[in-house]
């Protein structure tokens, strides 16, 4: 029982923080209409801005504080020198951008912080283990990316659903060319919005640097579950990613945690063992193809005209 | 019509050139330098070419050509730039490979052309067993080998159960089997990881304190031991259940691993406090001609490798057609290893020793890998009778 308990914990951590990276890529995605396959080189990059400015002031709150600044700059500076160009174009010629976005910036990285990756240490009160329950212990550090993503959820839902901008953000998404015509600077809006979407990209990494290592290429593997997650939960959808992210999280941790225990009781020993992992990575592709055939356009779309 | 014509004409000409006379030595050296394990391929390469600067740059009198092949830790990428090696720039030697999977693939490729291949690193099962070769060589070991060390150790602490969790590839089962084939107490768990993609462990981590087992097994080499290690303390369960490791900790790895590291052991065929005149050189040289970084066993397999190579070449005084007296000289292992002395089995996997590695603070105070014990000595692999060579 508490196994269950603690890996659903798992789960939805990972969900998440799979939400930050999607959220970001939906907005941009469905407000702009812009593919950014880049998006995971900004997750990258905050972690790499994280590890340096923590080891530079010792704090890692401030060094996280500042890491998050620096990736909403580089955001806006990608967006404002190169990315505008390309609104116009259609979406192949901004996928072979962005993907020379990705070699760029990889190899910038390699340049400035070396080949080998860094370690981001976290302070030692966030690296104990909390009792939640009697006899189940949790990573502080994870209940506090619980806390944070959670907390970036509702604030992000506040800014969507009860600003001016926001009110923007909305309009821009289900009509483009008529926010444009009754006068309000689209130009501007698409610079915030795309700043937005990198600072979220750059929590979600500084906040997995902990756990994984600072590394280059460490944004192209999660780039795809954010990109199967705003298939789910329906592109341009705060709402649908967040949903559809916290599905993700948890099945694909449960099929990992409970799959080769269920595979073992059919299959001989030494095929469950191999057939498990792979079978549990297919998982939510299966989600995904489901999803797609019965509800194309998503579990939550955002409002069409 | 015309493309044609100019086509064939390339072709003829490529044709026409002679045959690689053998006036230099061509190696072909195929390993990682791209994506988050290329510190692995570097190092490799760092001590290739130490080795090479110790011969002089010349293997008997003649000038030595490397080719570094990036396989991207792919095995198709890996098999794509074997062919190259061994089709369009007809080596002689291909030396290298970090990954099992990447090495099985490229195998029949250097096999059918008959050119020597040796393994600096990778040691499936199948390569000492059914697949063994006259033209393969390892300076490694078996993959089960040094897990299989490590599991004779957890006997001799007593270890009652253990928990193992490893990749989902050719190396990592053949890992875990090399625990099993010598651990006396019970396995209360195997888990097997998506390779190389997966790197958060939580859903492991929290089955193996559930297991209720007295210790845990891993093989993560590269960063993912970083992220291993990170998960195994934050989580909390280093202060609960001790952790044995095969390859996970080393001196790419301690610098990002750091104090998470102190505490756990490994076993290993090669430390760089290796008391013999050829290791101490060695890593000296190394440290001096790249400052900052410190050789691992990646490195010192490679270093071997060339050694390997220049006693084979100068046996047959440069001869490199004479492939029989060639592999009959490297069967010898007439060369000074970094690990000391080692022979050959039947299966050209050697015969060694595997030794207990710490983490310590050195005299700089930055942490390092120290030899605690000798676990065991002249350790065959167990799949040398499945070898056709007698």
């Amino acid at each position: 029982m508490y196994l269950v308990v603690e890996q659903l914990l798992n789960g939805l951590q990972f969900g998440l923080l799979l939400f930050l990276l999607a959220a970001g890529l939906t907005l941009v995605f469905g407000i702009m209409d812009f593919v950014n396959l880049a998006h995971g080189s900004l997750y990258m990059m905050g972690a790499y801005f994280a590890a340096t400015f923590v080891a530079w002031t010792g704090s890692f709150v401030l060094g996280a504080l500042m890491a998050l600044g620096a990736t909403l700059l580089l955001g806006i500076a990608l967006e404002y020198v190169a990315l505008r160009h390309l609104y116009g174009r259609d979406h192949l010629d901004q996928v072979l951008a962005t993907f020379g976005l990705i070699l760029f910036f990889n190899d910038a990285v390699r340049l400035i912080w070396g080949p080998a990756g860094l370690a981001l240490p976290l302070p030692t009160w966030l690296t104990v283990p909390v009792q939640i329950i009697p006899g189940v212990y949790y990573p502080a550090y994870r209940l506090m990316i619980i806390a944070v993503a959670l907390a970036v959820a509702a604030m992000l839902y506040l800014v969507v659903m009860r600003t001016r901008v926001g009110m923007l953000i909305r309009a821009g998404a289900s009509n483009r060319e008529m926010i444009g015509a009754l006068g309000i600077n689209i130009k501007l809006l698409f610079t915030l919005v795309f700043g937005l979407g990198a600072a979220l990209a750059g929590l979600a990494g500084l906040m997995q640097a902990p756990i994984l290592t600072v590394q280059i290429g460490m944004g192209e593997n999660i780039l795809i579950l954010a990109f199967v997650i705003i298939v789910i939960g329906g592109i341009g959808s705060i709402r649908g990613a967040f949903m559809a992210a916290i599905f993700v999280g948890i099945i694909d941790t449960m099929g990992r945690a409970f799959l080769p225990d269920l595979l073992r009781k059919v299959l001989s020993g030494a095929a469950a063992s191999t057939a498990a992992p792979a079978l549990s990575s297919m998982l939510i592709y299966l989600l995904m193809a489901i999803i797609l055939v019965l509800r194309p356009e998503g579990l939550f779309p955002a409002a069409k005209r | 019509m015309k493309k044609a014509f100019w086509l064939a004409g390339a072709m003829a000409l490529a044709l026409a050139q002679p045959a690689t006379a053998a006036d230099s030595v061509k190696i072909g050296f195929v390993s990682t330098f791209s994506g988050p394990t290329a510190v692995i391929g570097n190092d490799m390469r760092n001590s290739f070419e130490l080795a090479l600067d110790h011969l002089g740059r010349k293997i008997d009198g003649k000038p030595v050509e490397v080719i570094y092949e990036d396989d991207q830790q792919k095995p198709d990428v890996g098999k794509q730039k074997t062919e190259k090696l061994v089709q369009s720039d007809k080596v002689d030697f291909i030396v290298g490979y970090i990954w099992s999977n990447v090495l099985l693939a490229s195998l029949k490729t250097a096999v059918d052309s008959k050119t020597f291949l040796i393994s600096a690193n990778a040691g499936p099962s199948q390569l000492a067993g059914e697949l063994c070769s006259p033209y393969v060589f390892s300076t490694s070991w078996q993959n089960d080998q040094t897990p299989a060390a490590m599991g004779l150790y957890m006997n001799q602490k007593g270890v009652k159960s253990v928990f193992l969790i490893g990749p989902n590839y050719a190396a990592g089962k053949d890992m875990l089997a090399g625990v099993k084939s010598t651990f006396k107490g019970e396995v209360v768990g195997e888990e097997y990881t998506v390779w190389p993609s997966q790197l958060d462990f939580s859903a492991e981590l929290t089955k193996a304190r559930n297991s209720r087992a007295e210790s845990i097994f891993v093989f993560y080499p590269g960063a993912a031991g970083v992220q291993f290690l990170n998960q195994y303390a934050q989580a909390g369960i280093k202060a609960q259940i001790p952790l044995y490791t095969a390859f996970t900790v080393d001196e790419l790895s301690l610098p990002l691993q750091k104090d998470n590291a102190i505490g756990i052991p490994g076993a290993q065929e090669w430390v760089n406090d290796l008391p013999n005149a050829e290791n101490k050189k060695f890593v000296e040289d190394y440290r001096k001609k790249y400052p900052g970084l410190r050789p691992t066993y990646y490195g010192a397999q490679a270093y071997d490798a060339a050694q390997l190579i220049n006693s084979a070449v100068v046996a047959v005084k440069g001869d490199l057609t004479k492939k029989d007296a060639m592999k009959a000289e490297m069967e010898k292992a007439n060369f000074k290893s970094l690990r000391g002395p080692f022979k050959y089995g039947n299966n050209h996997i050697p015969i060694q020793n595997f030794y207990l590695q710490d983490v310590v603070k050195d005299t700089d105070g930055q942490l390092s890998l120290k030899t605690v014990a000798t676990i065991v000595k002249d350790d065959q692999d167990k799949f040398h009778d499945k070898c056709s060579m007698k």
